[in-house]
């Protein structure tokens, strides 16, 4: 069997690749957010940082 | 033990231990995902009622097993932070909703998907589906009532009783296809007794539900990380641990 008969999933192609694609992007979603997250955490340290410099 | 755990309760030991095992967590988890996967898609045999369709197990249950799962973190994260009014245990708690939604959303789609094949519909208000929905939405409400408050502390308290109300939702998950006999079939693998799957194809399965939980783990401790920043802007560790990059 030739890689691209593999790839057709043996009619099944419209099905498999879907689900493999949306669990792909719900991954990357999570490790996107869960990077954002950290950094709105760092980035919020350092602002409330540098407003208690400004104030002393 | 109880020395460690404690330690690990406060928030410089936390931060500073979930930035060193982050990367072991994730490049593991890159592994055992790339390998799941292809060995689930090129070297497994097909299924000799579903051909290639089954291939979709692989996707869809270790999504649906971390939809579960994160739950349960949450619910235990919030009933810690609710008795012992541990910080890092809320941070904990708020940090699994998102990650526990996407779960979730991964394990309908590719449930719909599946049935529409195997079923011949995108849906059907089967006992598994329709709690695994619900599910879906307590991750939902959850995130939308935290963010209805400004105030961290009560944010954590108020989330918390949901997270713990909606506990009740896994068993019915989980117990919904042995209870209500519907279309959603029985787990074929089951941690107590031998798997009705062959072992060319549990391997994928294995590969990738390690991956999922380590990927968690992964996902988690940066959330975690960033929550404990937000909730501890005053505290000198935190400007030593800013300054440096």
């Amino acid at each position: 069997m030739t890689l691209i008969e593999h790839l057709q999933m043996g009619g099944y192609a419209a099905y498999v690749w879907p689900a493999y694609g949306f669990t792909a992007i719900a991954i990357v979603w999570m490790i996107v957010g869960a990077r954002r997250a950290h950094r709105a955490g760092l980035e919020a340290a350092r602002r409330r940082i540098e407003m208690e410099r400004s104030h002393q | 033990m109880w020395l460690w755990i404690h330690k690990l309760g406060s928030p410089p030991h936390f931060y500073r231990i979930a930035g060193l095992l982050t990367p072991w967590f994730g490049w593991s988890a890159g592994v055992l995902i790339a390998a799941g996967v292809v060995s689930g898609l090129f070297f497994a045999p097909p299924d000799y009622q579903q051909g290639d369709g089954f291939r979709i197990l692989y996707v869809h249950a270790p999504s649906a097993w971390m939809s579960l799962f994160t739950y349960v973190v949450m619910a235990i994260a919030a009933a810690i932070g609710l008795i012992w009014r541990m910080k890092v245990a809320h941070a904990v708690a708020a940090s699994c909703a998102p990650i526990g939604a996407a779960f979730t959303a991964a394990a309908l789609f590719t449930g719909s998907v599946w049935g529409k094949k195997m079923w011949g519909t995108w849906w059907v208000w089967d006992a598994r589906l329709t709690s695994e929905l619900i599910l879906l939405f307590l991750y939902l409400g959850y995130m939308a009532l935290r963010s209805a408050y400004d105030d961290h502390q009560k944010a954590d308290r108020a989330s918390a009783i949901l997270a713990l109300v909606g506990v009740v939702n896994v068993p019915i998950i989980h117990y919904s296809v042995v209870w209500w006999n519907t279309l959603h079939q029985p787990a074929s693998v089951t941690k107590l007794a031998a798997p009705s799957i062959d072992p060319s194809m549990l391997l994928p399965l294995i590969l990738m539900f390690f991956g999922f939980n380590i990927l968690f783990g992964a996902l988690l401790l940066t959330r975690v990380r960033g929550e404990v920043l937000m909730r501890e802007r005053n505290a000198d560790w935190i400007r030593e641990r800013v300054s440096q990059p």
